[in-house]
């Protein structure tokens, strides 16, 4: 977990070349606040992505366990820690409310209807954590079974639905309003990025499955992961390709300073080492490694928008940045005060429950 | 129907919703708290046990808040996007700290709480509770921060104009102890200790009526009970000096809640009433100038009624706001009364033998829990027109690109889940309180905690 330390910090790395000083705006080691509140947003949704990453990861794997005691591990592999893990969606929506209120506004009321299904699904995903495991009956534990997998690779799909269309933008008018159809959200790149997104959670949710299983169930998750690997490293494949093919706005910040091509690179070597580590049965540097993974893939994503937040693609250049985006100069150095407190404790809390449930799931009376 | 409507039921019914759980939580933390602490402090496995229960029931609470809290947060961008932008300097930087400093804490002990028992020390594992506790105490701390703040606004500036206007903090502990904040604060508290307190007595109640789990339903009755008296007397303190805050801040909200109507007269003090807003009148039974009194102790002192604000600043449902406040002002008086009634049999020994007594107590579960709602109704129609306080009116905070049929989808959705999870909460809590705190069966078998992390081997 000391990997979260580092993410920060190399937001913060990469952001220093871009800063330019804004009208209004202290700043820290030379980066303004709105910059730097970007990176704290940036920072937490990666923290989001990585850590309950894994858990729907791991819950969309759920029905391809056959046996009774292997869904019950499975699920109790995730269930001292996936509340915990949410939570950091929680606080990277109260981030992004505080600091960005006008993205916040315009992005969730844009994107409606994407983000009720999310809700809905979210809220299955809970109830069927909290619910199967109180009746014996098969019918009622196979229902929450089948909801509480498709409630999180649909959660998994969402997140990269959403963040595709950030990604290609969309049409704003004057006062920084939506002015497109939300039909419009359903489109050829925004559903790679959530087949994209989803195999990466698989990925990295079958890695944390085998340092949680034993024996058979083991061995299976084993063969799982393998076959992950192969559908997110063919998908990525295709979505960078898509990319550099039909995006160039995202691909243009890179070309033109080619020093930060680095991260991309990073990314890609990230993702090569998985597969060796796996094959040497080191789980948790493959875990740490997945980790990076989506950390560098968010941060390669972050750098190609900032400092615009959501491009207009209608062509008007009314694009939400983080300068004509953010709240005032006040609240920003407030909230920085609260992250720089609230952060270390924050981790130090999630670091304890890791550590107190480490090791391979053992099923005692409070299980799920 | 209009979008304005729908958003509003919507954010009205998942908030209503979301409230049955958060103060149940906090109620039941406090007890979890006390009841584990008693457990280290005698060593006695009776109140491990219980604690052991009641964190079960907990656990079911806890779930359903967290999963129908985020839909608040989330409402508030999809629905309000207007809102967002006015309000989140403020609103959003309480938010993010409820975030960054209650739910982290909440959540990062929870895990311990619920599912290491047998895998961490007692001490730790009390830690874990204490955390757990605060962490629901702070995060109430916020959101009514935040609340308090569209009811009395300070510490802000307005900037820009018409619809690009928006708040910005300017002093941020102003915009902390606002007016309102330190007394909503409290009453909001205590609302919660009572909800939980409450759960507790009703179920103890259940098994001491059906003579299960006898000895320990009567020590957790009693703890129970401690908190039910000290707090439902407090709540009449919190709750007046609440209502003074109306008075001084928000006037059009405490006419309404009085059904008061003319400009400036002294006015009546009602005990229960029917209010008709056509002919501006109200008739019911009550102290006539009593309101008066109440606030400047003179039955003659006049109180500015609705007349003296312009028709379009009036809440709208003024009689709704009558009936709720005057029902949680109701349920807090008989809480009082049953809780002292209680009192006095305990005190001449006799308690656990008043039979009635304990049925009332197993229907009175529901008491608080009305009256955190109603209180809330109150609180948020009164406030009506306005969703911040003289500054924003509801109908120009909502999302312009959202159209009546997407509410229209999302609430069909949200009131579908929204059933299936009640009946399923009332199901699984109902089958966890006839189960028990431990089958009858293994009564002395089932080991002591330090036994088990023996067993378990150096787990700690």
């Amino acid at each position: 977990m000391k990997l979260l330390y580092l993410l920060p910090l190399a937001f913060i790395l990469t952001a220093c070349g871009e800063s330019d000083a804004a009208p209004g705006y202290s700043s820290l080691l030379g980066i303004d606040y709105p910059t730097l509140w970007f990176l704290v947003v940036g920072a937490v949704f990666t923290g989001y992505g990585i850590l309950d990453g894994f858990d729907l990861g791991a819950g969309a794997w759920h029905l391809f366990f056959r046996k009774e005691e292997s869904r019950r591990i499975a699920l109790n592999a995730v269930g001292p820690v996936w509340d915990g893990n949410e939570v950091w969606l929680v606080i990277g929506g109260g981030t992004l409310f505080a600091g960005f209120p006008v993205v916040y506004g315009t992005l969730f009321s844009a994107m409606y209807v994407p983000l009720m299904l999310f809700l809905f699904a979210l809220i299955f995903r809970a109830i069927s954590i909290e619910f199967r495991g109180k009746e014996p009956m098969q019918w009622w534990r196979n229902m929450w079974d089948v909801s509480y997998s498709v409630s999180s690779a649909l959660l998994a799909f969402l997140l990269g639905v959403v963040l595709g269309n950030v990604l290609l933008g969309m049409p704003l008018d004057d006062r920084l309003e939506f002015s497109g159809d939300w039909l419009n959200f359903i489109n050829p790149f925004a559903i790679l990025v959530g087949l994209t997104a989803l195999a990466l959670f698989m990925m990295h949710g079958a890695i944390y499955l085998t340092m949680k299983t034993e024996g058979r169930l083991f061995a299976k998750v084993n063969k799982l992961l393998q076959k992950s690997i192969i559908a997110f490293v063919l998908l990525f494949a295709v979505l960078t390709l898509y990319v550099l093919l039909y995006i160039p706005h995202l691909s243009d910040g890179l070309k033109e300073n080619p020093l930060l091509l680095g991260v991309p690179i990073l990314a890609i070597l990230a993702i090569a080492n998985i597969p060796r580590l796996v094959s040497k049965r080191k789980y948790l540097p493959a875990f740490i490694f997945s980790a990076i993974t989506v950390g560098l893939l968010l941060i390669t994503a972050a750098m190609e928008l900032y400092p615009v937040i959501i491009l207009d693609s209608s062509g008007s250049g009314n694009d939400i940045t983080v300068y004509n985006g953010v709240a005032s100069n006040k609240s920003l150095g407030i909230m920085l005060t609260f992250v720089a407190i609230g952060g270390p404790m924050a981790i130090g809390y999630t670091a304890f429950v890791y550590k107190t449930f480490w090791g391979k799931v053992r099923l005692d009376e409070h299980s799920y | 129907m209009d979008v304005e409507i729908l958003a509003r039921l919507q954010f009205a019914f998942t908030i209503a919703f979301h409230y049955i759980y958060p103060p149940l939580s906090i109620g039941l933390g406090l007890l979890m708290v006390i009841m584990e602490g008693l457990y280290l402090r005698t060593g006695q496995k009776v109140y491990e046990t219980m604690c052991r229960f009641w964190t079960r029931i907990f656990a079911l609470t806890f779930g359903i808040g967290v999963a129908t809290g985020i839909v608040m947060e989330f409402e508030f961008g999809t629905n309000w996007a207007t809102y967002s932008r006015y309000v989140g300097d403020i609103f959003g930087s309480a938010l993010a700290a409820e975030g960054i400093f209650a739910f982290a804490l909440e959540s990062g002990f929870l895990g311990v709480l619920l599912f290491g028992w047998n895998r961490v020390s007692s001490r730790v594992h009390f830690i874990a509770t204490v955390g757990v506790f605060l962490g629901s105490m702070f995060s109430a701390i916020w959101i009514t921060v935040a609340n308090s703040w569209q009811q009395t606004p300070a510490g802000y500036q307005i900037v820009g104009e018409g619809m690009d206007a928006r708040a910005e903090i300017v002093d941020f502990w102003a915009m902390v102890f606002n007016p309102s904040s330190v007394d909503r604060l409290t009453h909001v508290w205590i609302g919660a200790f009572l909800a939980g307190a409450f759960l507790v007595l009703s179920v103890h109640a259940y098994y001491l009526l059906r003579g299960r789990y006898v000895e320990l339903s009567r020590k957790a009755f009693k703890i129970a009970l401690v908190v039910a008296t000290v707090f439902s007397l407090s709540q009449l303190f919190t709750g007046h000096r609440s209502a003074e805050y109306v008075a001084e801040h928000q006037p059009a909200k405490l006419a309404a809640m009085e059904g008061h109507f003319s400009a400036s007269a002294p006015a009546d003090l009602y005990l229960l009433g029917w209010v008709d807003k056509e002919n501006q009148t109200t008739t019911g039974i009550g102290i006539p100038g009593g309101l008066g009194f109440l606030l400047e102790q003179d039955f003659a002192a006049p109180v500015t009624g609705l007349n003296a604000f312009a028709e379009e600043d009036r809440p709208g449902q003024v009689n709704a706001v009558f009936q709720f406040y005057h029902l949680m002002v109701a349920i807090g008086m008989v809480l009082i009364g049953l809780t002292l009634l209680a009192v006095f049999y305990w005190w001449r020994g006799r308690l656990f033998e008043q039979r009635w007594l304990l049925w009332a107590f197993v229907w009175a579960v529901v008491l608080p829990q009305m009256a955190n709602q109603f209180g809330w109704y109150t609180a948020e129609m009164g406030r009506q027109p306005w969703v911040v306080y003289g500054l924003l009116r509801t109908s120009d905070a909502l999302s312009s690109v959202v159209t009546a049929n997407q509410v229209l989808f999302s609430l069909i959705g949200f009131t579908i889940i929204y059933a299936i999870l009640l009946v399923l909460f009332i199901y699984l809590l109902n089958k966890k309180i006839k189960h028990g705190p431990y089958d009858e069966s293994d009564i002395d078998d089932r080991p002591l905690q330090e036994n088990i992390a023996k067993v378990a081997g150096g787990q700690l």
